[in-house]
Parts: structure tokens; sequence; C-alpha cells
């Protein structure tokens, strides 16, 4: 069975005039253990897949359909009860800015002896002992001390490896790290890539990491989810999709990194932008983008069939990847 | 490329330094320590003794984490702050002591674009005025007629609607209001454009638009850029030249090619050993100790020894200088200069 079953899951929004789809419907699943890539740029529902899981949607957004089976159970059914227990305890979540998620009026040492003791039956020297070993799985030097400080006390780097510590704090089976990295500079993130797939590897936790940055899911994860528009437009092992991808979009996304094209010379870039969700196109989402797009794809979304060693969604698949242009960029 | 002129380059920098207070007044300035009370001034030390040379129609780019100066380098260029010491010269004219007024002609040449085009454009101003002041501003003679068709050909220029004239900012996504602030740069036919971040907060495929931009502009009217970015990928492929920095020291000039092809300095191999590649299915990077010291107190020295495996005596004393190497690139480190870098890797 695997770690997390996620069925056709839809999100919507309901806003003052109008309802929109954030998620259309998506499906994937995770193994125990596995690491898996959300890629797609801002307004793709990246985030909001990764808000979903843990069923921490507000108002106005909710889950409108679908299923999210985690070890057997539907966490979209869930009361607040279980929630509480899912959360933290079995799922964790590591976020953008550690600044808006650290309590800066509380210590180190509060948030995370008051985290173990909320969910385990502990004494509070044993809940510090805990935090400390943890700290030190992240490599953070003198834990005693770091446990007395405040969250301003630290830098950037030193207080995502605080939250990573805490968020292992209970030995979850998931974390859901949305963009974990972005705000920090390039050797900070190295560091803490290597750190997390050190930690997700030595105690077979899966991994959900959403980012923009396709250098770093190459690095981090096995599979890879590419999203457009509230949708999976392409899945499947990370390196076909990185060294051979399907989706227009994809190919779209990869050839417009700079080391994609020589120095000095045009970047192959993706006309337009992405569409807002009160504005999706009918068809397939990223039909005006597309060189290749065609009536078909103008007027019906495309079922994601198999193809080669990926899932896509793309009406026209086979036509492009007969396309002269792309057999001779590969050649 | 040197200017005709004055056979030299376009924009000199000279042993530039900036330095912030951070204890204003005689209050905050008195500490309490050992028993006494003394007077004590603390100051960031936000760009130490640099010097850089960008020629026209190059772009020379300044890369750098957080907290190294480069903004600061940008800002003094563009004559926002006040230099604290060394000078900047522009076409062979110095321009860090210029007064506002003496400053005016300069800043139709040199013109700025920030990283946060949320930030940069007045959301109270339509796009039409907001490009039409500049061209005002620096033409008090040009006739209404004048500074329309001038707008309307650079939004042409930049793939930027004339019919959005009438909207406001926040009508626009983010790739758009930046080139819009292009735009706005562009329409006094600047020489010179000092580019902070201008695509840190943009997505993969709108920062392709905008640096196309940034290349044809450059192509079509000569431009000369100063680059500021923490982005190495986009170095390599926009940049003339770089410098490296850190905490407001340059420890790495070369041409790009130079650079990408055989960095020198420990620091400058860290650096790009830490971009994330395509083709890498694991982290794969040089590994810094510890973090970026503050910029309060600097350490004796050569600023990166800290974090440096190749330190020794020598470093943590004597701030290394910077040394032309012969394939043009200029380093300042002791281990370069003694040769011992790859001595120690291998061993």
């Amino acid at each position: 069975m695997s770690l997390l079953s996620v069925r056709d899951l839809t999100v919507k929004f309901a806003m003052r005039d109008q309802t929109v789809t954030a998620l259309n419907g998506i499906s994937f699943d995770l193994a125990k253990g596995e690491r898996l890539g959300i890629v797609g740029e801002s307004g793709a529902g990246k985030s909001i897949t990764g808000f979903s899981l843990m069923n921490l949607l507000s108002r106005p957004g909710y889950i409108d359909n679908g299923q999210i089976l985690f070890e057997g159970e539907d966490v979209v059914q869930m009361n607040d009860k279980r929630l509480r227990n899912l959360r933290g305890n079995r799922m964790a979540m590591i976020f953008q800015d550690p600044m808006v998620t650290l309590n800066p009026v509380l210590t180190i040492g509060q948030q995370m002896i008051e985290t173990l003791m909320a969910h385990r039956k502990l004494s509070r020297e044993e809940a510090r002992q805990i935090a400390i070993v943890k700290l030190r799985e992240v490599y953070i030097p003198s834990p005693e001390e770091r446990l007395e400080q405040y969250p301003h006390e630290l830098s950037g780097g030193m207080r995502q490896r605080i939250i990573i510590a805490i968020a292992l704090l209970l030995d979850p089976q998931l974390i859901i790290a949305d963009e974990p990295t972005t705000a920090l500079d390039v050797t900070i993130q190295a560091d803490i890539m290597e750190l997390m797939l050190e930690l997700c590897q030595s105690n077979q936790v899966g991994l959900i990491l959403i980012t923009h940055d396709l250098g770093v899911v190459s690095q981090m994860t096995e599979r890879t989810l590419v999203m457009y528009a509230g949708r999976i437009i392409e899945s499947g092992r990370t390196r076909e999709i990185i060294n051979d991808p399907q989706h227009p979009y994809t190919q779209g996304l990869i050839n417009a990194l700079p080391q994609q094209t020589l120095p000095g010379q045009r970047l192959k870039q993706i006309p337009g932008n992405m569409p807002g969700l009160a504005s999706i196109p009918t068809g397939c989402a990223f039909n005006p983008r597309c060189k290749y797009a065609t009536d078909l794809c103008r007027s019906r979304v495309p079922e994601t069939v198999h193809y080669g060693e990926v899932e896509v969604a793309c009406h026209e698949v086979q036509r492009l990847n007969s396309d002269e242009d792309r057999q001779e960029a590969r050649a | 490329m040197k200017d005709a002129k004055t056979d030299r380059p376009l924009l000199e920098i000279r042993n530039l330094e900036k330095r912030f207070d951070l204890d204003h007044g005689f209050l905050e300035t008195l500490k309490f320590k050992q028993g006494r009370i003394v007077r004590e001034t603390r100051s960031v030390h936000a760009v130490n003794n640099i010097s850089l040379e960008a020629s026209r129609g190059e772009a020379l780019c300044v890369v750098g984490e957080s907290g190294c100066g480069k903004s600061t380098v940008a800002r003094l260029v563009a004559g926002l702050l006040t230099p604290t010491a060394g000078e900047i010269h522009y076409g062979g004219q110095r321009i860090d002591s210029l007064s506002r007024g003496e400053m005016q002609p300069l800043r139709k040449k040199i013109q700025m674009i920030f990283q946060n085009p949320y930030a940069s454009l007045n959301p109270r101003m339509t796009i039409r005025q907001a490009l039409e002041e500049p061209v005002r501003h620096h033409n008090p003679g040009a006739s209404a007629g004048e500074v329309r068709d001038k707008v309307t050909e650079v939004m042409m220029s930049v793939g930027v609607d004339p019919s959005w004239a009438k909207r406001y900012p926040h009508e626009f996504s983010g790739g758009q209001r930046q080139r819009i602030a292009i735009a706005r740069a562009l329409t006094v036919d600047p020489e010179f454009i000092i580019a902070d971040e201008p695509i840190s907060a943009l997505d993969v495929s709108i920062q392709a638009q905008v640096l196309n931009l940034m290349l044809e502009a450059k192509e079509s009217r000569g431009l000369t850029y100063l680059f500021i970015t923490h982005d190495l990928s986009v170095v390599e492929h926009f940049g003339t030249r770089v410098a490296v920095l850190y905490l407001g020291s340059v420890c790495e000039v070369a041409d790009t090619r130079t650079l990408f092809s055989n960095p020198k300095h420990p620091y400058t191999r860290a650096l790009l050993s830490a971009v994330p590649q395509l083709k890498d299915d694991r982290p794969n990077h040089i590994r810094l100790k510890g973090e970026i010291p503050t910029p309060i107190n600097l350490p004796q020295g050569c600023p990166f020894q800290s974090r440096c495996a190749f330190a020794d005596a020598r470093c943590k004393s004597e701030k290394p200088k910077a040394i032309h190497q012969p394939d043009g690139s200029t380093v300042a480190c002791h281990a370069v200069e003694e040769d011992r870098l790859d001595e120690v890797a291998a061993g």
C-alpha cells in the first residue's frame, strides 16, 4: 500500500461573484520513503496541493471533491481531533519563510518542547533531551544554547535548519516542503538540500518538494509532477522528465533556463503568461501559449496518457515526438 | 572597448567604501563595558575598498550572497547613496561628489531597474503617466506630441502594447510590470543601465522573456549594463565580465567565460558548485564551514578566511590584494598567489 494516495482532488475558491477551480481533479501516489517533486510556475496550484494534503485550506478555499488517503485513512473526512493527531505527528510541513513559521516571542526551546509535549506523554526534561538530539541531527552547533535563543538571534540558514528539526521532532512519515530554500542563498540552499536528502534517506521519510527550481528537483527527487493551471500535465521519473520531457510546457520550462542556451544568445522563452484562475482557457489550459496547439486542443481537455516513460496530458504528444526539430535537437 | 573620447572605461570605481553607522547621536554611542562607560560607534562595513571598471557595451555582473554589498554598489553608482571614501568616474567625469543639480544631466544617461516591479511603479499613476514623466523631466522643451510619440515608440520596442497606457500597474502581472519598468528606464535614451536583481522575482519562463528584452536593448541601443544578481546561471548567459563580492570586498573579477571555465578563488568555486544543475541527481557542492560573518565586526585579514578550507596564518592576519592572473582575471587570495590551492585539494 502506498503511503499517500490522492484521487481526483478538486479544490475550489468561493469568490464573491463566482467560484474558481484551483485544483482540477489531480491524482497521484507516493510510496513510503519516496521523494516527489512538484514543479510549475506561480499560480499552477503547487502550494494549494501542499496545503490540501494536510487539510489546511481555509476559507474561501475548500476541497470540493476527491480523496486523500494517508496510510489508508481519508484526510478529507477527518475530524479536528484526528487532524491534530495527523499534523506534525505523521505529516509535517516546511514553508518558505522561516521567520513566519517560527513564533518570534518564544525561544526555540519553548517551541520545540511544547510541540513534543502536546503530542507525546513526556516530561519537560525528556522533551528537552529529544529536542537537543534533533537539533544535533540537523548539524546545529551547541544545541543546548540554541534552545534558549529567540528566532531573530539566528541566521536564515540556521532558522531553516531549526524548522527542519521541528518538522522531524515527532518522526513523521511524510514531509511536505513548500519552496524550503527559495529565500536562502545558493551556498546555504545546497547545504539545506543535502541535509534534507540525508535525513529522508536515513529515516525512510517521504518527501513532497514543491519548488519552481528544476535543478533542485533534479538533485532531490525520484519522481516529478509538473503542474499547470491546476492540473498535473506530466508526471514520471525525475530523470526521464528532465532528460526527455514530453509535454510542450515542460519542454518550454526546461528550455527557458539560461543553461540551455549558448551565452549571449536569445533564450527560448514561452510566450504569454500563466492564466488567472478565473480565466482558464477552454480545452488544454496551455493552448494559447503552445505552438503545437490545434482545434482539438482549444476545445477538449486532454486525457492523461502513458507515453514513453511518462504520463502526459497532451493531445499532440505523438505528432510532437515525430516533429523534425525535436529529432534534430535530440541528435 | 574603451571610450573613444577619453580612452578610459565608461565607468570606473576606485577604492570605493561605504559604511552605515548603526549608532546615531551621542547617547546611542555610549556603551557600558567592564564597569566603565565608553564611547563606541559601530558601523556596518557594506563596501570595503572596491575597484571595478566597465567599458562601453559591456555587461558587468556583480554577484554574491545576501549582505555582500552588491546592492550598495549599485546604489552608490546610481548616486542614490554617497560613498564614505573612494571615487566613481563616469565617462571621464567624477560623479560621486556632484551636487543634485550637477547630477541632473547624468541621470538621463544612467538609469536604474529594481528588483520588485510592484514597488518601483507608482500605483496611482497610469502606465502612460509613469512613462511620460521621465521624458518630460529630462526634455523640458518637448511638446506633448513629441513626448507621446517617444513613449509609444519605447512601449512598442519592449513589447508593451500601447493600448495598455491607460491602465494602472496593479492590472499587470509581474513580468509585464518589469517590462514597463524597463520601458520607463529606456524612455530617456540612457547609455548605462544599473539593474538590481531585475528578474529574481519572476517565474522561469518570464525570466527568459525579460532577459531577452534586456539583451535586445543592449544590441539595438548599445547599452552598458551593471547587472546585480545572485543567480550565477543568469550571469553566465548575460554578463561579459563578472565581479564576485564577499562581505563587501571583491574576491575575483574575470571575463564570464574565464570565470566559469576556470574559477580560482575558493569562494567563487564554492559558489559555482552550489548552483543546482539539471544533470545532478544529488546535491553536489563544495561545503563551506559556518555562515557569513556580520559586516559589523569584520574579521582581520581575508574576509573569507572563517569559511575557507585553505586559510592559514597569513590569511588570518593580512588582507589579500587583488593580483592579476595570466588569463586576464584578477583574484584576491593568498592561496592562489602562493599556488597552494590544488595541493591541499589533492592532499
